[in-house]
C-alpha cells in the first residue's frame, strides 16, 4: 500500500491503477468488494437458472422435464449455491467489503491481504463445488443429512468435493467476518463513537459475531463428515453404531446462526434505506442497533426447532420451541421501528426504496409464518412441506435478496459511478415483488394442504397451485432479468452519478464518486449521528444525481 | 510509541510514520492493537472449531464409556506425559522469546525461537512414534480398525480385550490429535517464519508484533493438548 504515491492515493479507485494484475494482487477493499460482487452475482445467476428448472418440473402432475434423480441434484445444487455461494457472502463481502470501511472512515479493513485471501478462498470453495457437479452432482439436500451423505458408495467423490467445498467458503466466510469485527473496532474515524455509527456496521457487527462463532463448528462438522465418509468412524452413521441426530445437532448449531448471518446483512441495508428515502433519523437507533445482537444472540440457542420431528426429546422440543419465540422480539423492535420512521418522513420512492418497502412487506410475513413452525403442535404437521419452503423463501429472499438488490441499487452509484435508468429499475422492483409473492404466497396453500417438499412428485390435486408458484417464478425471474438489464445499461451508457444522488447525509456520501484510493482525501471527522437530517444544512441534503460536468 | 501529534485527524502527510506502520493505520499503536485483537478473535474460532470435536468426545464418553476406558488403555501414557512437558516447557520459551523482542535483545530472541522450534520437532518425533505404533497394531479409526498398516486384504487381527465400538474411539483419537498435529506444524512455520524476520532485523522494542501473535497462536496449541492429554490418555 505504501508503494502508493499521494497522487494514486487520491485518485478514482478504479482508475488509479492499470492492468490485471491490479485486480488480481490488489489490496483495496473496493476491488475485493466489486470482484466479489461479480462472482456473487454470476452464483445467484446460476442458483436461479437451477430453480427455474426445478419450477418447471414441478408446473405438471407426473414428469415434466426431467428424471427423479436429476430433480433430487437440481433441488440440492439450488440450495447449496444459493446459500453458501451467494446469500452468505453477498450483501457482507461485496457491498459491505465495498461500504463499510468508508463508513468507517477509514482507509481500508483491518488486514487488507486476509481480505484478498478470503476472496481467493471463496473462488477455491467455489471451484471445489463446481468439481462435485462436473462429477455428477450430489442429491442429499443442502443440508447434508446422515445417512444420505453417507449410503451411496458411488457418489462418494461428488459428496467429499462439495463437503469440501462449503469447508473451504467457511474459511472465507470466517476471514470476511474477523476483519469486520476488527475494523469496526480499531479503524474508526475520530469521533465516531458506538453509539454514532450507522446502523448498516451495527448490522455487519453482529453478523461477523455469527460468522466468527458458528462457522468454525460447521468446519468441524464437515471434517467429522468426510472422516466418516472415508474411514467410517461410527459417529453419525446409524449403521456403524453412531448418531445421526448429532449431525442434526451439529449443522444446525452453525445453520441456524447461519440464517441471521444472511438475514442481519439485509435488516442492516434496508436500515439505511429508510433512514436516507424518508430524511429522517431511524427511530430508535440504539434499539435497533441492539436488536441485531440481540438476533446473533438468541441465534446461537434455538438451533434444534429444525429437528422437532427428527426425535429428541420431549422436553428439549418445549425448550427450543419456547426459545424460539424469543426470536421475535429483536425482530419486532426492528420492523416497529422502520415503520415509525417512516411516519411523517419526508418518503420518496426511489427504486432502493421500493426494495427497503417490499423488504418490510415480505419479511413480517416470512417472520410471521415462522411462529407457526416454532410452535411444536403446527409444526409437526407443517414440518418438510411446502409451508416451511414459503417461510424460508420469504426470509432469506424477501429479506436478504431483496435488501441485497436494494443495497446494490443505493450504493451502485457511489460504486461504479454510474447512474441508472429509474424507470427500468422500478419495473424490474415491481415484477420481482409481484412474481415473488406469486411464488410462495401458494407455496403456503400448498404446504398447509400436506404438500410435502422435496418430492419430485405430487397428487394431482396439487397441480393447479403448483402451476401457479410455477408463473410467479417467471414472474420473478423477468424482474430480475429487467434489473440486471438496468444495472448492465447504465455500466455501458449511464450517465456519471453525483457526489451524493440520494441527498444523504451519511458519511459514505461525503466522499467523491467513486471514491479515491485512499476512500478520503483527508481522514473525516465526525461530529453528529449518520442519520441526523434535522442538523443538516440545506446544501448536504441536496440530491446530486449526476455529476455536474456530466455530458449527455 | 504514539506521540500525539501523529494521531491528529487532518493529518495531511500520511508518510511520516515508521516504516512498519502500514498506510491505512493512523499510529503503530492502533496498528499493534489491531492485529492483536485479529489474533484473539482467530484463537476463538480455533476454540470454537475444535469446541465442536470435544462435544463429540463428550457426548460419545457419555454413551459408552465401557470404549473410552478399554480403548485409553492402549494409548501411551509416557509418551503422552513426555509430550505434555515438551509443550509446556515450549510456552514457556515462546513466552521468554516475547519477552527478549520486548526489550530489543535480537539474538535472544532468535534463541528462544528456535528452543520452541525444536520442542515442536521433539513434539511431532515423540507422536511420530506413537502413531506408527496403532497403525502397526491397527488401532486404528473405523473401518480400518484391526487392518494394521490399513491392509484391507489381510485378515483382521482384533485385540481381544477392545470392543468393537473401540473403532470409534480410535477414529476420535486420530482426528483430535491429528487436527492438533496440524496446528502443531502450522505454528512451526509460523514460528519460523517470525524467526527468519527476527534475524533479517525487522523487529525492535518499538516493533515486535509479529513475535507477539506467533507465541500467542503457540500458546494456543498448547493449551488444546492440555486438554487432549487427560481426556484421551487419563480417563482410566
Ligand atoms: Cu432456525
Amino acid at each position: 500500500m505504501s508503494t502508493h504515491d499521494e497522487a494514486t492515493l487520491n485518485t478514482n479507485y478504479l482508475t488509479a491503477t492499470k492492468g490485471w494484475k491490479s485486480w488480481a494482487f490488489t489490496l483495496d477493499h473496493k476491488r475485493i468488494g466489486l470482484m466479489y460482487l461479480v462472482f456473487v452475482l454470476a452464483a445467484f445467476l446460476a442458483g436461479g437458472i437451477f430453480a427455474l428448472l426445478v419450477r418447471t418440473e414441478l408446473m405438471s402432475h407426473g414428469p415434466t422435464i426431467v428424471s427423479g434423480p436429476t430433480y433430487n441434484k437440481l433441488f440440492t445444487l439450488h440450495g447449496a449455491i444459493m446459500v453458501f455461494l451467494f446469500i452468505i457472502p453477498s450483501i457482507p463481502a461485496s457491498l459491505g467489503n465495498f461500504i463499510l470501511p468508508i463508513q468507517l472512515g477509514a482507509k481500508d479493513v483491518a488486514f487488507p491481504k486476509l481480505n484478498l485471501l478470503s476472496f481467493y478462498v471463496y473462488l477455491c470453495g467455489a471451484t471445489l463445488t463446481l468439481l462435485s457437479i462436473a462429477h455428477g452432482s450430489v442429491d442429499t439436500g443442502w443440508t447434508f443429512y446422515t445417512p444420505y451423505s453417507l449410503q451411496d458408495p458411488e457418489a462418494a467423490t461428488k459428496v467429499l468435493y462439495m463437503t469440501l467445498g462449503v469447508f473451504v467458503l467457511g474459511f472465507s466466510s470466517i476471514l470476511t467476518g474477523l476483519n469486520f469485527l476488527v475494523s469496526i473496532h480499531k479503524l474508526r474515524a475520530p469521533g465516531l463513537t458506538w453509539t454514532r455509527l450507522p446502523l448498516f456496521i451495527w448490522g455487519m457487527y453482529a453478523t461477523s459475531i455469527m460468522q466468527v462463532l458458528a462457522t468454525p463448528v460447521l468446519a468441524i462438522t464437515l471434517l467429522m463428515l468426510v472422516f466418516e465418509r472415508v474411514f467410517g468412524l461410527g459417529i453419525f452413521d446409524p449403521k456403524l453404531g453412531g448418531d445421526p441426530i448429532l449431525f442434526q445437532h451439529f449443522f444446525w448449531f452453525y445453520s441456524h446462526p447461519a440464517v441471521y448471518i444472511m438475514i442481519v446483512p439485509g435488516m442492516a441495508v434496508v436500515s439505511e434505506l429508510f433512514a436516507t428515502f424518508s430524511r429522517r433519523v431511524i427511530f430508535g437507533y440504539f434499539a435497533v442497533a441492539m436488536s441485531s445482537l440481540g438476533l446473533a444472540l438468541v441465534g446461537f440457542i434455538v438451533w434444534a426447532h429444525h429437528m422437532f420431528t427428527s426425535g429428541m426429546s420431549e422436553f428439549a422440543n418445549m425448550l427450543f420451541s419456547a426459545l424460539t419465540f424469543l426470536v421475535a422480539i429483536p425482530s419486532g423492535v426492528k420492523v416497529f421501528n422502520w415503520t415509525a420512521t417512516l411516519y411523517k418522513g419526508s418518503i420518496s420512492f426511489a427504486p432502493p426504496m421500493l426494495y427497503a418497502l417490499a423488504f418490510l412487506f415480505l419479511f413480517t410475513i416470512g417472520g410471521l409464518t415462522g411462529l407457526f413452525l416454532g410452535t411444536l403442535n403446527t409444526d409437526i404437521h407443517l414440518h418438510d412441506t411446502y409451508f416451511v419452503v414459503a417461510h424460508f423463501h420469504y426470509v432469506m429472499m424477501g429479506g436478504t435478496v431483496i435488501g441485497f438488490i436494494g443495497g446494490l441499487l443505493y450504493w451502485w452509484p457511489k460504486m461504479t459511478g454510474k447512474m441508472y435508468h429509474f424507470g427500468g429499475a422500478t419495473v424490474g422492483a415491481w415484477l420481482t415483488f409481484i412474481g415473488f409473492n406469486v411464488t410462495f404466497l401458494s407455496q403456503f396453500v400448498l404446504g398447509s394442504r400436506g404438500m410435502p417438499r422435496r418430492y419430485y412428485d405430487y397428487l394431482p390435486e396439487f397441480e393447479s397451485l403448483h402451476r401457479v408458484s410455477t408463473f410467479g417464478a417467471y414472474i420473478l425471474a423477468s424482474g430480475l432479468f429487467t434489473t440486471a438489464g438496468v444495472l448492465i445499461h447504465s455500466l455501458a451508457k449511464g450517465r456519471a452519478a453525483g457526489r451524493n444522488p440520494w441527498g444523504s447525509v451519511a458519511l459514505e456520501w461525503k466522499t467523491q464518486t467513486p471514491p479515491v484510493f485512499q476512500n478520503f482525501e483527508q481522514t473525516p471527522i465526525i461530529t453528529k449521528g449518520p442519520y441526523d437530517y434535522h442538523l443538516a444544512s440545506d446544501e448536504e441534503l441536496v440530491e446530486d444525481l449526476y455529476a455536474p460536468d456530466a455530458a449527455e | 510509541m504514539s506521540s500525539p501529534s501523529d494521531a491528529t485527524a487532518h493529518d495531511a502527510h500520511p508518510h511520516e510514520h515508521p516504516s512498519y506502520v502500514q498506510h491505512h493505520f493512523d499510529t503503530a499503536a492502533q496498528q499493534y492493537d489491531t492485529a492483536k485483537l485479529g489474533m484473539w478473535v482467530f484463537i476463538a474460532t480455533e476454540i470454537l472449531m475444535f469446541g465442536g470435536l470435544f462435544v463429540a468426545y463428550a457426548l460419545m464418553k457419555a454413551r459408552e464409556p465401557d470404549v473410552f476406558i478399554a480403548g485409553h488403555h492402549y494409548l501411551n501414557k509416557e509418551m503422552g506425559a513426555l509430550n505434555t512437558v515438551v509443550l509446556l516447557f515450549s510456552s514457556l520459551t515462546a513466552a521468554l522469546a516475547v519477552r527478549s523482542s520486548q526489550l530489543g535483545k535480537r539474538n535472544e530472541t532468535s534463541a528462544w525461537l528456535v528452543t520452541t522450534i525444536l520442542c515442536a520437532c521433539v513434539f511431532l518425533v515423540v507422536k511420530y512414534f506413537e502413531y506408527s505404533h496403532k497403525i502397526e497394531e491397527g488401532l486404528l479409526p473405523g473401518r480400518y480398525f484391526g487392518h494394521p498398516f490399513f491392509d484391507m486384504s489381510a485378515a483382521p487381527a482384533f485385540h481381544e480385550a477392545l470392543p468393537s465400538r473401540a473403532n470409534m474411539f480410535f477414529g476420535l483419537y486420530f482426528i483430535m490429535t491429528g487436527l492438533h498435529g496440524l496446528h502443531v506444524l502450522i505454528g512451526m512455520g509460523i514460528l519460523s517464519w517470525v524467526l527468519l524476520r527476527n534475524i533479517r532485523g525487522e523487529f525492535s522494542a518499538e516493533y515486535f508484533t509479529a513475535v507477539d501473535l506467533g507465541a500467542l497462536y503457540w500458546h494456543l496449541v498448547d493449551l488444546v493438548w492440555i486438554y487432549l492429554f487427560p481426556l484421551l490418555y487419563l480417563i482410566g
